[in-house]
């Protein structure tokens, strides 16, 4: 999911820099009203925890493993505006130290990482959790499918990026169906961990989980 | 994790003011990414000029191409470009393959190869602390930059607590092979939360209890002369110099 450098032309990443830029700005804004000065601290251990997560594998077949990508995991977990933040910054580090995403595809990576996926499973988070009775295992079941859409509906504003300013040849129709065939893939399995991951949290410090806590007006998605 | 990827040594590279490298560092890369693909030899250019400065910074080629190799998964999305797609046709040996895609999936590799180069050139010259307040000069916001230098700081500490749970997993014969592990699995993952978390809480009230109020304390940042400014931005003047010469060259 990491984006080169020159793969997506220069126009089109500097929009979505600026796109990026509001969304995470709209994030500070709204984790300083729910966390005040918690808010440093929190989604840095938040961030540090995705980054680690990361390189936890979960063996699949014969050899081959994957792992967490941890957006909706995130937002469930400490709501999404730090997962926001927390996902952005992982996004940064990578790009900055390890070389892995291009630093002028940034804008890009945190548009599909940390605003569509984070929200896009954030909401299908909380109309799950409407629909199902309430109680702790609806919340991990939610998470679970608000992961597995998460996952594909990044893919897709990758697609909506390749479309407006792609360098490659290949067709849009074609990488829309390989890109969103092998995420709705990746989602299951994302679904499957962030499910199991949410439930292991819930049973021993449910006080934790942004998603459970039964505070009504934490919960109201807001328009950014 | 920062101190891990920053390789000391003294070279000019190194000495820059980090914002001033970060400001090159992109800067260069717009330049190569714009350069169409079919200027090939301001490319090679590019290169060569890459690695004059990673040899300036002192940085072991060796090093240079192992820290290189975490682009290899999007050089597998390039090399199935000239296979699928549409279009002029040519035969190439045993392979029958796409001029356009060809060129383009050449085009990603070669362009996304420099911006990796250039992004380990920086973090190998610079440490990732001085990195982010380079970025914090660049007006990255400053709740940005905390959580940024709080994943730093923390990011060490996380990984052996993950590496411990690892260990008490192996000690008592545990051994992922399959989907039946996974909430094993997810369950460390669970319990690496909650530890993150709560650290994170005391690490909150151990600041809280020495005065923090939301911001942190600052020292004076030094003024780049327009001389710093002139030296770093030799990086992607040279590469523009190079595109301007070839194109010249070229027509």
């Amino acid at each position: 999911m990491h984006i080169p450098d020159g793969f997506i032309d220069v126009p089109t990443s500097a929009a979505f820099v600026g796109l990026s830029a509001i969304g995470v700005g709209a994030a500070l804004k709204g984790a300083r009203t729910q966390l005040d000065d918690k808010t440093a601290p929190l989604a840095g251990l938040t961030a540090v925890f995705i980054f680690a997560v990361q390189m936890l594998n979960f063996p699949v077949v014969a050899g081959t493993s994957g792992h967490l990508i941890g957006a909706a995991l995130a937002a469930v977990l400490v709501g999404p505006w730090a997962a926001t933040l927390a996902l952005t910054v992982v996004l940064l580090m990578q790009a900055f130290l390890f070389a892995d995403g291009g630093l002028t595809a940034l804008g890009l990576s945190v548009f599909n990482m940390s605003i569509i996926s984070v929200w896009v499973g954030y909401a299908v988070f909380l109309v799950i959790k409407k629909i199902l009775p309430k109680n702790k295992s609806s919340v991990a079941v939610a998470a679970s499918i608000a992961a597995a859409v998460s996952v594909p509906a990044a893919a897709f504003g990758f697609w909506i990026q390749y479309v407006i300013g792609a360098t490659g040849t290949f067709s849009d129709s074609a990488v829309f169906t390989s890109m969103i065939g092998i995420h709705v893939l990746i989602g299951i399995g994302e679904a499957i961990i962030t499910g199991l991951t949410v439930s292991a949290v819930l049973a021993s410090r449910s006080d934790l989980v942004f998603g459970w806590k039964n505070n009504q007006k934490a919960l109201e998605i807001k328009n950014v | 994790m920062g101190e891990r990827l920053y390789l000391h040594r003294h070279s000019i590279v190194h000495e820059t003011a980090s914002y001033l490298k970060v400001v090159a560092a992109i800067a260069f890369i717009l330049v190569a990414v714009s350069t169409p693909i079919s200027n090939w030899q301001a490319f090679i250019g590019y290169f060569i000029w890459v690695l004059i400065v990673a040899a300036i910074a002192k940085i072991p080629f060796t090093l240079l191409f192992k820290r290189a190799l975490i682009e290899i998964p999007f050089i597998f999305f390039a090399i199935l470009m000239p296979f699928f797609g549409s279009g002029e046709r040519f035969v190439a040996g045993p392979f029958n393959l796409y001029r356009e895609g060809l060129i383009a999936g050449a085009g990603i590799v070669v362009k996304g190869t420099l911006g990796v180069l250039t992004a380990i050139i920086l973090s190998t010259s610079t440490t990732a602390r001085e990195i982010l307040r380079g970025l914090e000069r660049l007006r990255l916001p400053a709740l940005m930059v905390q959580i940024a230098s709080f994943m730093l700081r923390y990011v060490n500490v996380v990984n052996d607590e993950m590496e411990r749970m690892k260990v008490a997993r192996d000690s008592r014969g545990f051994e992922a092979t399959g989907l039946k592990h996974w909430r094993v699995l997810a369950t460390a993952a669970g319990a690496l939360f909650i530890r993150s978390y709560e650290r994170g809480e005391r690490v909150h009230l151990s600041m809280l209890s020495r005065g923090y109020e939301g911001v942190l304390p600052h020292d004076e940042v030094e003024k780049s002369k327009a001389s710093d400014w002139l030296m770093v931005l030799i990086y992607p003047l040279v590469a523009l110099v190079i595109l301007l010469i070839t194109t010249l060259i070229g027509n």
